[in-house]
């Protein structure tokens, strides 16, 4: 585009978004900084200047047992959502792509449908049926919520992954002789490694955020974003910075982990074209 | 190439799941709406459309449901407003550094949404981050009391929280504009700025319309940002529904609206399906 960029009024006009930009980054990283200074604030969560910088309240946080048992809470959720959403939602990618079946558009539109609906209609929904079968609410209703939810990330991924697929190897496998269930886990699976893995850690990093369905499927036992909901709600020390804090190391681990997969994949898709994906429909 | 058994193994185990714990769960949701509590507040499994009638009938449901949506609009415009001319610095002028900054606008996506909702608290509040430094540069004597405990600081938590949201499809939109269209249009004889409106921008149309429906359905249905900082003007719908759930212990009238939320939703996704659709020029 440089033909444009040496044109006289466009270049004002750069200008003008070059600012625009940098503002726009300035409101998306002010919260997460302010986050991170005053997790290091002797004086509380606000007050300008920050003074009396110290690790005081990561030393308290790692003294608390009831935060540490939630985060072991969250653990659990999260893996077992994630083991259920990709038992599911892998199938339903095969399903979409390869087989035709009454009521396909439906399934499909209520397999993606959880992806945009605000959580409290998923989470109220299901804490009707969990009502109405005796189920009582632990941390086991809370991981059908979230791996039930979640499908929908695992079938996008491995969607996306399956159209690029070369279908030639599957077929050659079944001349050979192997079958379906050999096929599957030798040629299909292997092929789908890089989705498959892609779509486990955003699984995995969603469902430890998790907490509008949470929050109506909860029993006694906390979730991480529950137990921070829980003290929010009682008045606010950087404690709670200093959690959020590690939180945003970990997920800033688990990024800069999932890009550089997707750099040794060739693939171009990534989160956004996820997001566009599920918006517009697909996948179709 | 592939068998029915095949199929059947694969199509099955999802159906029958999807079935059970979001089918069934919805169909539930809409029957729970047609119920009633008695006064041994139990639930009355006789069917009648009073909740609805109610709905309609007293002013808080319908006032807070239009400014639920007032709310979620206010988000929609504000997003794309900061995500569009975003999203077009970045297909347009950024070059090299495209990818970095890309990474650069996703990575507050994975911030839990609680974290950066409360992260606005302690900026906006009255002993907060802001008023403290207002009144430490001397510009305002006493803390702006309307910062926190308003739509206000909803608005601006939400469109902090769904911008990112409203600019990846459109700058996926803008990515996939064949550069040589605009080369034509400037080796033509258009302005820019005739370029940009007559040839980039009707271009990106689904784009922005994908964008604006995530921004405006995920805001509209949010409780959190609202309970934490919305105070009682900031109250919008799914905090009327989360009160009848809890304290009021009425899930039928709950159930209604929730009901009429997820109609509402999926009607906007059928709108804007076919919006993208007509715009969509491949």
């Amino acid at each position: 585009m440089e033909l444009l960029v040496s044109d006289a009024q466009f270049d004002s006009g750069s200008r003008w978004l070059l600012f625009h930009a940098v503002a726009v980054f300035a409101f998306l990283y002010l919260p997460i900084a302010v986050l991170i200074l005053y997790s290091f604030n002797g004086e509380g969560v606000g007050g300008f200047p920050p003074h009396h910088l110290t690790l005081d309240w990561y030393r308290l946080l790692f003294a608390d047992a009831p935060i540490w048992d939630s985060v072991l809470n969250s653990l659990q959720v999260a893996f077992a959502a994630m083991v259920i959403s990709l038992t599911f939602g892998v199938p339903a990618a095969l399903a979409l792509e390869r087989a035709q079946f009454p009521g396909k558009a439906l399934f499909r539109r209520l397999v993606l449908l959880p992806l945009i609906l605000p959580g409290i209609i998923t989470g109220l929904s299901l804490l009707m049926l969990f009502n109405v079968t005796g189920t009582e609410l632990s941390l086991m209703t809370i991981i059908l919520g979230h791996g039930t939810a979640l499908i929908s990330v695992a079938t996008t991924e491995v969607f996306a992954g399956l159209q690029k697929l070369d279908r030639a190897q599957e077929e050659a496998s079944l001349d050979l002789g192997a079958n379906y269930w050999q096929t599957f886990w030798r040629i299909t699976v292997p092929n789908l490694k890089l989705p498959i893995i892609g779509a486990a850690l955003l699984i995995f990093t969603l469902s430890m955020d998790e907490i509008a369905v949470s929050f109506f499927l909860i029993g006694r036992d906390n979730t991480l974003p529950l137990e921070i909901w829980g003290r929010l709600r009682r008045g606010i020390t950087p404690e709670i910075n200093a959690v959020s804090t590690i939180i945003f190391l970990f997920s800033l681990i688990a990024i800069v982990f999932w890009y550089r997969l997707r750099m040794r994949s060739e693939r171009t898709t990534d989160a956004g074209a996820e997001i566009v994906a599920v918006v517009e429909g697909d996948p179709a | 190439m592939f068998s029915r058994a095949y199929k059947a193994a694969v199509t099955l185990p999802p159906l029958i799941w999807v079935t059970a714990f979001l089918l069934m769960p919805y169909l539930l949701m809409f029957c729970y709406s047609f119920w009633s509590v008695s006064a041994a507040q139990t639930i009355e499994h006789s069917w009648n459309l009073s909740n609805y009638g109610q709905l309609l009938r007293v002013d808080v449901y319908w006032q807070t449901l239009l400014r639920s949506m007032w709310i979620a609009a206010r988000v929609t415009i504000f997003s794309l407003l900061l995500g569009y001319p975003l999203a077009y610095f970045l297909s347009f002028y950024a070059g090299r550094k495209k990818d970095l900054l890309y990474q650069l606008v996703i990575i507050p996506l994975w911030v839990s949404y609680l974290v950066r909702a409360y992260a606005w608290k302690t900026i906006l509040g009255s002993d907060g981050v802001l008023n403290t430094l207002l009144q430490y540069v001397r510009l305002t004597k006493h803390p702006l009391e309307f910062l926190l405990y308003s739509p206000f600081a909803v608005v601006l938590t939400l469109t902090h929280i769904y911008t990112p949201f409203a600019f990846l499809p459109i700058y996926a939109a803008l990515e996939h504009i064949p550069r040589n269209l605009v080369e034509a249009s400037h080796d033509l004889g258009a302005t820019p700025g005739q370029t940009f409106w007559k040839v980039i921008f009707p271009l990106s149309i689904p784009g922005v319309v994908a964008g604006a429906t995530f921004a405006f359905v995920l805001s509209l249905g949010d409780f959190l940002a609202p309970l934490l900082l919305g105070g009682p003007s900031g109250i919008m719908i799914s905090n009327i529904v989360v009160s009848l759930f809890g304290a009021a212990y009425n899930w039928p009238l709950g159930a209604a609206i929730s009901f009429c939320m997820l109609l509402l939703v999926v009607s906007l996704l059928f709108f804007s399906e076919r919006l993208e659709k007509k715009w969509s020029f491949s």
